[in-house]
Order: C-alpha cells, then sequence, then structure tokens
C-alpha cells in the first residue's frame, strides 16, 4: 500500500473533532485531565468548548449527558479503564437508560484499550470493556483498527445522535485503510482478505497482528481471511454469517479477556444463533490479570496467542 | 388567600395524596416523601417556570429530582399541572401505570433518571453550563436528600459548578438527616452543610424545610447572579406529620398499613 503513515489514531480523531468544531459551534470536547499533542491545539484554538472536568470520570458523563440534554454534540475523552470502569453506572443511567427515550449525542473517547499501556500495569490495562459496554441497551461501541477509520467516524459521530463508546489505541501505528476508503458504519466491517477454509475476525489493534499472520500464511501458500469488526453492538449479522459460512474455522483473536462476553463471544453468539457450522477458535487473555513487565507482543506470548502461536495453530488445521 | 396559605393549604393537601398513593402502592417510601412535600410545592407553586402542554418548552426552568425514592408526592401536583391525566393517579403502582415508586424519565415532568443517588447535580451541572452557552436565563433547580452527599460524585459536581461559576444553578438539600439505616451522624457523618459548601465558593443559606415562607423567602434570594452555585440547606423531618414516622432512626423502610393511613386521614380532617 502507498502512503503509510504512522500515527496515532487518538491524535487524528481529535484533529478531525477539531476540524469539524470550527464549523459547528454546537460541539463540545470535555476531558477528565487526560491530555493528547492534538488535544493541545483544540484546547487553545475553542477554549469555550473545551471543558477539563479534573480526575473527576462520573462528573465527565454527568456533565457530558447535562449539555446532550440541551442539544450539545459531545466528545468525553478519558483513559478506558477509568471511562468504563470508574464511571460505569453514569454511563448505564445517564447514557444507556436515559439514551432509550432522550436524544443524547454523547461520544465517550477511552484511549488505551487492551495493553496499549503496556508498561503501566495491569491497573491501566483495558481488557474488559468490549463485554461491559456491549451489554448495555442503546450504546454503540466502535473500535476502530488505525487512525485513517478513528478519524473517518467523526463525520458519523455527529449525525448518528446516540450514545457511543469510542475504544482507541494510544500507540501509534501505520494506517491500515486509504484516507479515500468509504466505510460503511451499517455494516460494520471490512472483509480484507478472502481464504480458504480459516478466517480470522479481529478488532483494533489485533486487525494489524492478524495482517502479519496471514502475511506469514501466505508465504507457505496458506490463504487465511481477515474480517476487521469495527461496530461491536450494532452491525449486519446476516451478511457477517454469509461470509463466515464459506469457512471451516473461525478464529477470534482480541486484546482482552476470551470467555466473558468480548470479540469471542459476540461470534460464539452469532454461532448459536444461526446454527452455523464453523469451528470457533479464540485467542485473548485468560482469566488472569498481567503483571508481567513487558511489551504487548510478549505479554500475548505470555497467554499463548503470539503471532507465532497463532500461525502454528491455524497449520494445524 | 395570601400566597403562603395557599402554599400551606397545598402542602396540607399533598401529604394526603401523598398517604392515598402509599395505601396503593406500598413500596413508596413515605418517610422520604414526607420530608421534601414543602420543596416541592414551593418549587412548583412559586419557583420552577414550566409549560406542561410542551415539556421542552426551551424557555422553561429545568427541575433535577436527584433524590428519586422521595419525589413520587409530586404525582398529583404533575397531575393537577396537566402532565398527565389526574386518574392515573388511580393506578400509580399497577401494572397499567406509568407512575413507579422511584419516578422514571418516561414520566412527563421528569427530566432525567432517578433512582440512584449522587447523579443530579452533575447531569444539572452539564444543563446550567449549557443554558448559560445559549443565553437562556432559567434558573436550573436540583432537589437532593443529604444523604446523597456519601457519594463522591456529588464533590466532584460541587467543584465543577463553582469553577464554572454556575450562578444559574440552585440545589435545594432535603437535610432530613436519615439514610436508610439510621441517622448520618451516627453513620457517616454529622455534616454542616453550610461551612462546606461555603468553602467550596458557593452561595449557602439554611431555611426551615417545613416553613413556606421561609423556604420561598431562601429561594427568592438565590436567584442572583452573583457568579457563585446556590444552595438553599432545607432543614426538615424524615417522617414529617406521621408521628410514627418522624425522625425514627429506620423510618426509611417504613412503610404504613392502610388502617394506618386510614386512621391518620381521619385524624387530619
Amino acid at each position: 500500500m502507498k502512503n503509510k503513515q504512522v500515527k496515532t489514531m487518538r491524535d487524528t480523531i481529535i484533529e478531525e473533532i477539531s476540524n469539524r468544531m470550527e464549523e459547528n459551534k454546537s460541539i463540545f470536547f470535555l476531558t477528565a485531565d487526560m491530555g493528547a499533542p492534538a488535544l493541545d491545539k483544540l484546547r487553545q484554538k475553542y477554549a469555550d468548548r473545551f471543558i477539563n472536568v479534573g480526575i473527576a470520570e462520573q462528573n465527565l458523563i454527568n456533565v457530558s449527558t447535562g449539555l446532550a440534554l440541551e442539544g450539545f454534540t459531545v466528545y468525553a475523552f478519558a483513559i478506558a479503564a477509568f471511562l468504563s470502569m470508574r464511571a460505569y453506572e453514569q454511563i448505564r443511567n445517564n447514557l444507556a437508560l436515559l439514551g432509550d427515550h432522550k436524544e443524547l449525542n454523547v461520544n465517550l473517547l477511552g484511549v488505551g484499550v487492551g495493553v496499549s499501556y503496556d508498561m503501566s500495569g495491569p491497573s491501566h490495562h483495558c481488557l474488559e470493556d468490549i463485554s461491559i459496554i456491549r451489554t448495555l441497551p442503546n450504546m454503540s461501541l466502535f473500535s476502530p483498527s488505525d487512525w485513517v477509520m478513528a478519524y473517518s467516524f467523526v463525520k458519523h459521530s455527529i449525525r448518528f445522535k446516540s450514545p457511543k463508546y469510542i475504544r482507541l489505541d494510544s500507540k501509534a501505528m501505520p494506517n491500515i485503510y486509504e484516507e479515500s476508503e468509504q466505510f460503511d458504519w451499517e455494516t460494520g466491517f471490512v472483509e480484507l482478505n478472502k481464504g480458504k477454509d480459516v478466517c480470522i475476525i479481529s478488532t483494533g489493534i489485533t486487525t494489524h497482528k492478524s495482517l502479519k499472520i496471514i502475511d506469514e500464511l501466505s508465504k507457505d501458500s496458506i490463504k487465511t481471511g481477515l474480517i476487521d469488526l469495527f461496530m461491536l453492538k450494532y452491525f449486519d449479522k446476516e451478511y457477517l454469517l454469509k461470509i463466515l459460512s464459506k469457512y471451516k474455522v473461525v478464529i477470534t483473536i482480541e486484546e482482552g479477556f476470551i470467555g466473558k462476553g468480548g470479540l469471542d463471544s459476540i461470534i460464539a453468539n452469532l454461532k448459536i444463533h444461526y446454527q452455523a457450522d464453523f469451528t470457533l477458535k479464540s485467542f485473548g487473555f485468560s482469566d488472569s490479570y498481567l503483571f508481567q513487565q513487558g511489551s504487548r507482543e510478549f505479554l500475548s506470548e505470555c497467554h499463548g496467542f503470539s503471532i507465532k502461536d497463532i500461525i502454528s495453530s491455524i497449520k494445524n488445521y | 388567600m395570601s400566597q403562603f396559605d395557599f402554599m400551606k393549604k397545598k402542602a396540607q393537601d399533598l401529604r394526603k395524596e401523598a398517604l392515598k398513593l402509599h395505601k396503593i402502592a406500598s413500596e413508596t417510601r413515605i418517610a422520604s416523601t414526607l420530608s421534601a412535600i414543602e420543596i416541592f410545592v414551593v418549587l412548583y407553586y412559586g419557583q420552577v417556570l414550566s409549560y406542561s402542554e410542551n415539556p421542552t418548552w426551551e424557555d422553561r426552568d429545568r427541575l433535577i429530582i436527584s433524590k428519586g425514592h422521595g419525589s413520587f408526592c409530586i404525582y398529583p401536583i404533575l397531575a393537577e399541572i396537566g402532565y398527565f391525566d389526574e386518574n392515573e393517579l388511580q393506578e400509580a403502582g399497577s401494572q397499567k401505570s406509568i407512575l413507579g415508586a422511584i419516578p422514571d424519565s418516561l414520566i412527563p415532568g421528569f427530566e432525567t433518571t432517578n433512582g440512584s443517588l449522587g447523579h443530579g447535580l452533575g447531569v444539572a451541572c452539564g444543563i446550567a453550563l449549557a443554558l448559560k452557552r445559549k443565553n437562556i436565563s432559567q434558573k436550573v433547580f436540583v432537589v437532593a436528600g443529604d444523604g446523597e452527599f456519601n457519594e463522591g460524585s456529588m464533590w466532584e459536581a460541587i467543584m465543577f459548578a463553582s469553577y464554572h461559576k454556575l450562578d444559574n444553578l440552585i440545589l435545594i438539600i432535603d437535610d432530613n438527616k436519615i439514610s436508610m439505616l439510621g441517622h448520618q451522624k451516627d453513620i457517616i457523618t454529622n455534616t454542616s452543610f453550610t461551612d462546606k459548601f461555603e468553602s467550596f465558593n458557593w452561595e449557602a443559606i439554611k431555611a426551615d424545610g417545613h416553613d413556606v415562607k421561609d423556604l420561598h423567602n431562601a429561594l427568592m434570594t438565590m436567584r442572583n447572579n452573583c457568579g457563585k452555585p446556590h444552595v438553599v440547606i432545607a432543614e426538615t423531618v424524615k417522617g414529617k406529620g406521621v408521628v410514627a414516622l418522624e425522625d425514627k432512626s429506620l423510618s426509611h423502610v417504613m412503610s404504613l398499613n392502610p388502617s394506618e393511613i386510614d386512621e391518620i386521614l381521619k385524624d387530619w380532617e
């Protein structure tokens, strides 16, 4: 692919929100004292619509709700683990529940999902957010895999006036998609590669990992399918199932706990609901917190889902 | 009849109505609502500008009821103002009714979700900020119970409100001094709200929460644009008016049986 650039999805999404704030005066940007290089420009340029609520995630959600009830479009930015778990009841009552019958355009920007903050230890890891946010009615769950997809979502997020949780990786990574890519937010996934027998489903960072895996396998003439699932709550389930039905084995890879409601459970539920025939295999973190110090790849190696582990598993099918 | 005689009469009527509702929906928190009767009467009949035919009218005052458990007493007020039909009151708590023991945001006249404590003030801060940005001069009222201040989220909002100079925000604390398992002083704190709010740069005033004139006057002094958020600390008695409940440490979870209610209503005739 041409024009590959290494950027953080956090900065490109903030830059795009900032661009929109120029013409759209109804946008507020709130943070729980969390910064980003792109945010330094936004908070100078739009000081009247930038609010730092302090280290107070509960109030971040509550104030966002109040602004949204009055018709404003709100982006609320914080570390993902703290945003999704410290303020969970505020998200439940004041966004999901109230969002049942009030128009609330609150976009939660949780940064540092999975083990993005690999060196900060288990308090900063965010391995639970997919399962706990997914269980809330009326909440959309967006999990972009690169910085192009992240900023492309902003236009849709302004138009689609309902509460959303946007899970962002904190590490800079090359783009997967061309900037001209037209994402279909209702379909909710992209079929990045067609394969035979085995198909991988990934979300966020693990799409990068999966691309490396299918690349390695192609050297041995093994063609593996790859689906980048980015809308984890509302997506075209029947269309996804139609694609998966062509495969014998479906593999999910996520930087989250497995067997507990995450990406793997989304596909498992789909398999049960439609009585699909494929065999499902899931890779992710098992039921324990990660106290090891090391890179992301080292942490996944400790839990048996390094690139090498997954390649040898696929070769066995 | 003077304004205050009218409000006193309304409060008396509402106490009766609350007991009647409790008779048909025994899971309602009767003691918690009896302490807040005068607060709601003064707000609805003297402070809050609303328009029931258009509950989301842009120029209304916003009333956020954070103390969900104790707010079912306002059902008769909402019916009288015209938010819903008075016949609906007879069905409260039944499967057919929209009126539950703890009001939710589906009920016309309720702005937000109630029930879980410590949420209302933060949401009200967002609304107050939004009204300022929209140049709407209406007020944002919040009714909270004193027990809610055990929640850390209230203090996050208290700091936010004064930092952002939300002087269109008027908080009324129903300071009945009792939460579910007893008196607050025996559980966690012997709170002096005035000192605490003043130290957080709010304008604070105390009032007798069962004296409509005192409450009304306190609220009138809080309608200024001094650059500070306002709080009226309404000193109340949990279970006010019913001897079996008044100031009893476990009154929050006490229900009255129908014959007790009939007796009380007869005494009040």
